[in-house]
């Protein structure tokens, strides 16, 4: 078979392949649920994930250690007054991620 | 009336979607460099960028069209590394605003990614389909066009540049959860255990074959143990 018409297909069997695993919970599960536990679990569900997606890898996503973990102290530091909003903890971490990658650059 | 708060709504999607735009910006285009390198088509990885919405299966993918791999391969390989928007999608359909349709349910699944589905659930009320729509369209455009200019234009972007940028999705996250941590003390031990839980699953090397579900599976035992531990008060149940 021609090499870019199977790369084509493939991408077609991503796609649904990927479509079908965010589309099946919205499909099943459109009624509220009543299960105490079940509520309870999806409540916690975002919050796990999130963090579990960030750590450990926040403390090499910049591809360096020192730089990373100075990044992720600024965005928690920030993140905990209440009133920076989330555009502007990210700009902060990219920010003291440029800052720390300058200074290790000419020390 | 009506129309008038639809757009509103929408509106406001786009503008919570900025920060994932621009940082979609960025990854696609490293994402749209490699694949050139790879080999891949132009037209190929564009595609594949407008069609999947996905990094790490895209990476992924790209991987296996450049060595023609099998279906089978990439099937199994999207089926583990995408898994956790099953358990996201699952979170959010009981946050999607009742009025949804199925159809407009079909449409909105298209776009849960990690980021857009960290906004959607980072609002207190309900989502409805147009904060959906608004939320999504620009990260989609940002994530197309990161990938053209990627697989065109090469290294032009500093790698400095794209690492400090790599942080900022990141801090996102950190603020989310830090943000409901205020409102909801509970919320604090569920995050430690997934956190001390995610170390364990990365740092010892018995559990590398793991690595591509380590968040489901965190985000499993931490919700259970949150679910158990302090299940969250029953509509019209007392506070306190």
């Amino acid at each position: 078979m021609d090499k870019t018409l199977y790369s084509l297909i493939l991408v077609a069997v991503m796609a649904i392949v990927t479509y079908i695993i965010r589309v099946t919970p919205f499909v099943f599960f459109r009624k509220k649920i009543k299960s105490r536990f079940i509520k309870s679990f999806l409540y916690y569900v975002p919050y796990a994930v999130l963090i579990a997606m960030t750590f450990p890898t926040v403390f090499s996503v910049t591809g360096n250690a020192i730089t990373s973990i100075v990044g992720t102290v600024v965005a928690i530091v920030s993140a905990l007054n209440k009133k920076t909003m989330m555009v502007v903890v990210a700009l902060l971490a990219v920010i003291a991620v440029l800052l720390s990658e300058g200074i290790l650059y000419i020390i | 009336m009506l129309k008038v708060q639809n757009k509103k709504n929408f509106i406001n999607g786009v503008k919570d979607s900025v920060p994932v735009a621009l940082a979609y910006l960025a990854v696609s285009f490293a994402l749209g460099v490699s694949a050139s390198n790879l080999g891949l088509k132009w037209f190929v990885t564009v595609i594949m960028s407008m069609t999947n919405l996905t990094s790490a299966g895209q990476q992924a993918g790209i991987l296996i069209i450049a060595a023609s791999g099998t279906v089978i391969e990439i099937i199994f390989t999207q089926l583990v590394i995408n898994a956790r928007y099953f358990l996201m999608s699952l979170s959010l359909s009981q946050r999607l605003d009742p009025k949804i349709t199925l159809l407009e349910r079909l449409l909105i699944a298209f776009g849960i990614t990690d980021e857009i589905f960290a906004i959607a659930v980072s609002k207190k009320e309900y989502v409805t389909k147009w904060y959906m729509l608004g939320l999504i369209s620009l990260p989609w455009l940002g994530w197309t066009s990161g990938t053209l200019l990627g697989v065109f234009m090469g290294d032009v972007l500093p790698t400095v540049i794209v690492s400090a940028l790599s942080i900022a999705i990141y801090a996102m996250f950190i603020s989310i959860v830090i943000t409901a941590l205020f409102n909801d003390v509970k919320i604090l031990p569920v995050v430690i255990i997934s956190a001390i839980l995610s170390c364990v699953l990365y740092y010892v090397p018995i559990f590398a074959p793991l690595s591509e579900v380590s968040c489901v599976i965190c985000g499993i035992v931490a919700s259970v143990f949150g679910a158990l531990m302090f299940p969250i008060k029953e509509e019209g149940e007392q506070n306190g």
